[in-house]
């Protein structure tokens, strides 16, 4: 089934002409018909739409452009409700965007297209990305393929479950606090959060503008390199984009681990550590010490602090993001007898519980006496946690730990307690705020019922080439990342 | 760190949104629970540290002051709930 295929399969055989563009999307199409009833992975999509690209995907192979030129041309993508898509529907899962078009597309967007991309739909997320179960979301929850009793992860929960159940063949998430990484191992797929600055956040409504990075959820580490590829580079229109040279991702996928020095941090390893995930992450690193790595013991003690340093530091930052909400420009609007009073209906109205929770907590934080003794001092605790990985990297090419505490857990079994649900980011939180890249991808199983353990592996600023490498390597070794959801 | 009773009232009409009762007395308990959290942060020795604003050090970017494309009016107006001779419509503010 076309739909199964990987980026590279898929773009080897239209590259042949031994199958269509229009095909490969039909059968995503026909996919997302037979299975997103069980999955609810998408709000929405246009199929027509769809098929139009597909065809004029076709027509340009038929002239000639070859994947050389344009590497994903033809290979149908999906899209989380956070990227704007020129003339399509934008709510971030949000009330209050509500019958919002939006009249320009993001720089990501705009990037795939030109790589080729079909670009289609409008996939689930934890409104404003503020979740990691999908559950936030204001229009319904999307359930994880291995088992539909439980949620995907998130907040990029549509993203993960899409590619997992073959909705299509690679997916675009965002990762603020871990809300690609996190799916991406409760749905058993491979999800990059990039160096902050490595990709363009224009076009992407902001959450938290100092940790919010955009990455792939692809079927294998290749597709993921290929998305890199076609993703990263310096964007005029996002001045916290970096001005450095985009390397071929998929020159790392060597195979080849010998030499590299893998680090174990001591503080990961945490009581609330599942014990099959625990034997699933000590499995892997034995596995890659076969291949040839060095295990070396790390320490990060900063890290106990870095949900605190979150919950301050994104919460202030999207106090001020969501500010722009407010009934006047675009998206809902509830009257009121002055403007102030429109505001306060408007946003009451419009943010759901999660949202105003972030919101109210990041404007206390950063209100008149009391912004030094929050806000200020996470800020310096953040570059404590910056500076214990600045400090790691030295003695190691990457650091390795479980991505999350536990597999994916029930609908509804967190969701009536915040800090609970906070907790469930605590591997990968650090990193958004030290900016440094990160990886998850699969390590296994649990065994009942069958649910997929994600490996974090974690790599200095700009350091995305040692996650490939790795990657790859113990990847081509395992065969965890063939096995599919039964749905 | 400060620990008076966080005013719900008072951090809600900063943040310009109306809250029911039910909200105000859900979220302020959570948010108590959520602030004695983060309070674990005075325990870290932070004298001599810079605070970080952005994860990687940036310089300030800048082009130059002339006029570029930009989006179009009616499109900026394409999603306006209200408004009236191509401006965005709004209760008044001004007595």
């Amino acid at each position: 089934m076309l739909n199964q295929l990987t980026i590279s399969k898929l773009t080897e055989k239209l590259s042949k002409k031994e199958v269509s563009a229009r095909e490969a999307m039909q059968a995503c199409l026909d996919r997302v018909l037979s299975v997103d009833g069980k999955v609810k992975a998408f709000m929405s999509y246009d199929a027509e739409d769809a098929l139009k690209q597909a065809d004029a995907a076709d027509k340009q192979i038929a002239s000639g452009v070859s994947h050389a030129d344009k590497p994903l041309l033809g290979v149908p993508i999906a899209l989380k409700d956070i990227f704007a898509v020129k003339d399509q529907p934008l709510q971030s899962a949000s009330q209050i965007l509500n019958g919002f078009i939006s009249p320009y597309s993001s720089t990501v967007v705009e990037k795939l297209q030109a790589a080729g991309a079909i670009v289609f739909g409008r996939l689930n997320m934890d409104e404003f990305a503020m979740g990691s179960s999908t559950e936030n979301s204001s229009f319904h929850t999307t359930l994880n393929p291995w088992d539909t009793s439980r949620i995907p992860g998130g907040s990029s929960g549509g993203s993960a479950a899409s590619v997992a159940a073959d909705e299509c063949i690679a997916s675009l998430g965002t990762d603020t606090g871990g809300s690609i990484r996190q799916p991406a191992a409760l749905c058993g797929c491979v999800g990059v959060k990039p160096t902050y600055g490595r990709v363009s956040r224009y076009g992407v409504i902001a959450f938290a503008s100092s940790l919010d990075q955009v990455g792939p959820f692809t079927k294998d580490v290749r597709d993921a390199a290929l998305m890199m590829n076609a993703i990263s580079g310096h964007d005029p229109r996002d001045s916290t984009s970096v001005p450095r040279e985009v390397p071929d991702y998929t020159a790392s996928l060597t195979g080849d681990l010998k030499g590299m020095k893998l680090g174990v941090a001591k503080e990961f390893m945490v009581d609330g550590l599942d014990a099959e995930v625990k034997n699933a992450i000590d499995a892997a690193i034995k596995k890659l010490e076969s291949l040839g790595a060095k295990i070396v013991e790390v320490s990060l003690p900063h890290s106990k602090y870095s949900v605190a340093t979150y919950y301050i530091v994104a919460t202030a930052e999207a106090s001020s993001n969501l500010a722009r909400f407010d009934g006047v420009r675009y998206g809902k609007r509830v009257d009121g007898a002055d403007p102030l009073e429109m505001y306060r209906k408007t946003r009451g109205a419009g943010f759901g519980a999660e949202v105003k929770r972030r919101i109210i907590l990041g404007t206390y934080v950063l209100s008149s006496g009391y912004y030094d003794a929050y806000y200020l001092r996470a800020q310096k605790v953040r570059t404590l946690i910056r500076q214990d990985f600045d400090t790691a990297f030295e003695k190691v090419d990457a650091i390795i730990s479980p991505t999350t505490p536990t597999a994916a857990f029930k609908v509804g079994e967190k969701a009536n307690d915040p800090l609970q649900m906070y907790l469930s980011d605590i591997f990968t939180i650090s990193s958004n705020l030290a900016g440094n890249c990160g990886m998850s991808l699969p390590c296994g199983f649990t065994s009942d019922p069958k649910l997929p353990v994600g490996m974090q592996l974690l790599g200095p600023s700009f350091g995305e080439e040692k996650l490939f490498q790795i990657a790859h390597a113990y990847e081509q070794a395992t065969d965890w990342h063939t096995q599919k959801p039964t749905l | 760190m400060a620990q008076d009773a966080f005013d719900i009232n008072y951090v809600a009409e900063l943040a310009r949104i109306e809250l029911t009762d039910e909200e105000k007395s859900k979220l302020g308990a959570q948010l108590g629970d959520i602030l004695k959290y983060v309070d674990q942060l005075k325990e870290v020795n932070v004298e001599g540290v810079e605070p970080a604003a952005h994860s990687v050090r940036l310089t300030n970017v800048t082009r130059p002051d002339e006029v570029r494309e930009c989006l179009l009016h009616e499109d900026a107006l394409k999603n306006a709930p209200r408004q009236v001779n191509g401006l965005f419509q709004v209760p008044k503010i001004v007595e």
